[in-house]
């Protein structure tokens, strides 16, 4: 089993995973932050993209259900000897692991990595298409802090045509009941994301009208080399996410954000550091989640 | 020496016969002939071998893809008498000594025979014309930068004007690529799902209105590669009824297959220009029935396997394609009755010699005798494993077609038998 992107995946699969990440937060909790779920299996986490945030946070989300975790790290580098995506995975599997974390800068590598390597493969990220574990995390902060996700209005505001965040929230989001409005200056938001469920606007007040959750993405400097953007100070100027366009939203929003931040360009400091922020929340969900993730497709497998 | 070619029907006739050929030309049908070599064409339909406008075939310089003798065993084995090789090699053809060389060797061969183009611009730089009438002296019988669009017009133009007055075609990649960009796809629905970079339909349409005006400005003939939009192909149309002087040539894959294969994420799918959509592959169709394409050419791209099995992003463009071409779209086209065999012939044989002035093909008395026998009755597997070229893989791979070449004579001898 993989969790590749929320292709052919119920709300049911995707509460009962959630269900399963009260329990591990539970297990967060107590003073012994360890349980045998796993215990016997070898973790491979390949990193073909430099991230050490999700990489550590997979890491101890294995670690804290006693799995073995080996990682395998490549840039460029073993491409440029001429080694395909399929003979690396090979090579890792002959090395009898038991499953892949995967990340990736192409799209559609995780799906690759499941095809030729045959074991249970967890996409951490691959180019622009997916993120998957975020999305549930996302949606998970978000059960836990406003309850049902059912009707609830998500904006997400920033560089949404190269974001893995945006389209895997996409994808979760309405399965979940919720609507999703993405926003963006118009170079970086495809037209052709919209569809049921997936609303698009490049005004953020419109954006945020109504909304319960605002996620504002992370924008890159590049964007105006690569012609996308005029300037840093004019996105920030119509598109951060900050207390003013906060005000638009319902009167109990909150903040998300996938990280790393650029503070006082995509989201104002003083809100990320507020009480409606639900940032540092994020980052401690992700643990309790991957280990659900892993539980559910490891563990159920085994049985 | 005489050779008697049995067993063979023409096409729409139902009983067979015997073609002759002597010394390399054809005799004429059903003679009264001592034959001292006899050939059984099992009951296949005889046609003109066919002529590929733009074949890769790697050498020199990338024999582990695909060399003189895999690729032209290769087109041999899918029907071809005749080969336009592309100028993207390592080093690249802008060298007269790499044409004679590359001659020299197909003749050595006796698979199909290799007519090479050679660079427009030195190095495919851009930046310089190639020795054209050097090169031309040598053997090249096209011009193009392929595989690297031409970017400067200035540049184009004056290649067009050198190159029409040595009696020498320029075949353009039609392209903008500073809208192309880092597109690795087509651009649209599939590929904004995917998250993969898109390469715009106007990107392609673009870059041919571009290349229409110029020709048009220096009366020199242009012919315009691997058309892939249907928006492209109207600006082609346009043209023509102006009387530009351009002609243009479609792929089988960009008939056959649309963007929605690269949901695989298979670098199978990965060729340059992309795969578009169903609306374009239509459009493409109705340029082929209404004579505004002018021929086929299968732009066969061989690549190593493991260059293949890389991410979409890493993996390089092209589709192994010349062994399967006319299988292919005698299958999905003339055997599901939207075109007729003679149709379909004429763009894999009068029309690229049209575009290339040459005489056309034919299997009359005094003619050259290439010739292609196929089976329009029986069923094979596509089985890239017994390809003869170097690239073994195919987005065809177990598709049952009919209208596989059996015999291919080039020149009088037997290039091919399956
Ligand atoms: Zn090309």
């Amino acid at each position: 089993m993989h969790l590749l992107d929320f292709q052919g995946w119920s709300a049911e699969r995707v509460h009962s995973i959630l269900d399963s990440a009260d329990i591990m937060r539970e297990v967060l909790d107590r003073p012994v932050k360890k349980v045998p779920a796993l215990q016997g299996l070898t973790i491979c986490t390949a990193f073909f993209e430099n991230s050490t945030r999700t990489r550590t946070s997979f890491e101890l989300a294995a670690r804290r259900m006693s799995a073995d975790v080996v990682s395998f790290a490549a840039g460029a580098s073993s491409l440029s000897k001429g080694e395909s995506l399929r003979d690396t995975i090979e090579t890792l599997k002959a090395m009898r692991v038991d499953a892949f974390i995967v990340r990736h800068p192409a799209s559609g590598a995780a799906h690759l990595v499941a095809r030729y390597g045959g074991l249970p493969t967890l996409n951490a990220g691959d180019g622009r298409r997916a993120h998957p574990t975020q999305a549930l995390l996302d949606a998970y902060t978000l059960r836990r802090r406003l309850g049902s996700l059912e009707g609830l209005k998500v904006a997400i505001i920033g560089d949404v045509r190269h974001s893995r965040v945006a389209r895997s929230n996409a994808e979760l989001l309405p399965l979940l009941g919720a609507e999703v409005t993405l926003c963006g200056p118009a170079p970086l938001l495809p037209r052709e994301l919209a569809r049921p469920g997936v609303k698009l606007t490049t005004d953020p007040r419109e954006a945020v009208k109504g909304a319960g959750a605002v996620m504002a993405l992370r924008i890159q400097q590049e964007r105006m080399a690569g012609g996308f953007l005029p300037s840093m100070a004019e996105y920030a100027l119509s598109y951060q996410v900050n207390e003013r366009l906060l005000a638009e939203a319902r009167e109990d929003a909150v903040l998300l954000h996938p990280g790393p931040m650029n503070l006082d360009l995509e989201v104002s400091g003083s809100l990320a550091r507020s009480e409606r922020s639900l940032i540092g929340e994020q980052v401690e969900n992700g643990v309790a989640v991957r280990m659900a993730v892993l539980y559910h497709l490891l563990v159920g497998r085994r049985e | 020496m005489i050779t008697e070619l049995k067993n063979v029907r023409r096409m729409g006739e139902n009983t067979t016969g015997s073609l002759f050929f002597e010394n390399g030309t054809i005799r004429g049908w059903n003679l009264d002939l001592e034959a001292q070599q006899v050939l059984d064409g099992r009951g296949g339909t005889v046609l003109p071998a066919f002529l590929e406008l733009h074949a890769h075939l790697r050498e020199p310089g990338q024999e582990q893809k695909e060399d003189l003798e895999s690729g032209l065993a290769a087109a041999a084995a899918g029907g071809y008498g005749t080969v336009v090789s592309m100028p993207n090699t390592a080093p690249v053809v802008d060298d007269p000594g790499i044409v004679r060389a590359l001659i020299e060797k197909s003749e050595r061969l006796g698979f199909a025979r290799l007519r090479p183009s050679a660079a427009l611009s030195r190095g495919q730089q851009g930046e310089a014309l190639a020795d054209l009438r050097a090169l031309r002296d040598a053997g090249a019988v096209m011009f193009t930068d392929d595989g690297r669009t031409n970017e400067d017009a200035h540049l184009l133009r004056r290649g067009l004007e050198y190159a029409h007055s040595l009696g020498v075609l320029v075949s353009v990649h039609a392209e903008d690529a500073t809208l192309r960009k880092d597109g690795v796809m087509n651009e649209g629905t599939v590929s904004e799902e995917l998250g993969l970079p898109g390469n715009p339909w106007a990107a392609e349409a673009a870059r041919v209105a571009r290349d229409v005006e110029i020709a048009l400005l220096t009366g020199a003939r242009l012919h315009i590669q691997h058309l892939s939009t249907a928006r492209a192909l109207e600006v082609v149309r346009d043209a023509k009824r102006r009387g530009a002087p351009v002609t243009c040539e479609v792929c089988p894959h960009h008939l056959t297959l649309t963007d929605e294969a690269l949901r695989s994420f298979d670098a199978i799918y990965k060729v340059a220009p992309p795969l578009r959509t169903q609306a374009d592959a239509d459009a493409l169709l109705r340029g082929l029935l209404d004579g505004t394409v002018d021929c086929l050419a299968t732009d066969h791209a061989p690549h190593t396997q493991a260059e293949k099995e890389r991410d979409l992003l890493e993996a390089p463009f092209g589709i192994p394609n010349i062994e399967v071409a006319f299988a292919l779209l005698y299958t999905r086209l003339v055997a599901s009755g939207r075109m007729s065999l003679e149709a379909l012939v004429d763009l894999f044989t009068a029309g690229p010699a049209r575009v290339m002035g040459w005489a056309a093909p034919q299997l009359e008395a005094g003619a050259v005798a290439d010739v292609v026998v196929v089976d329009l009755e029986g069923e094979l597997e596509v089985r890239p494993e017994s390809f003869k070229s170097k690239a073994r893989f195919s987005p065809w791979a177990g598709e049952r077609l009919r209208g596989w070449p059996l015999l291919t004579v080039v020149n009088g001898r037997v290039a091919f038998q399956r």
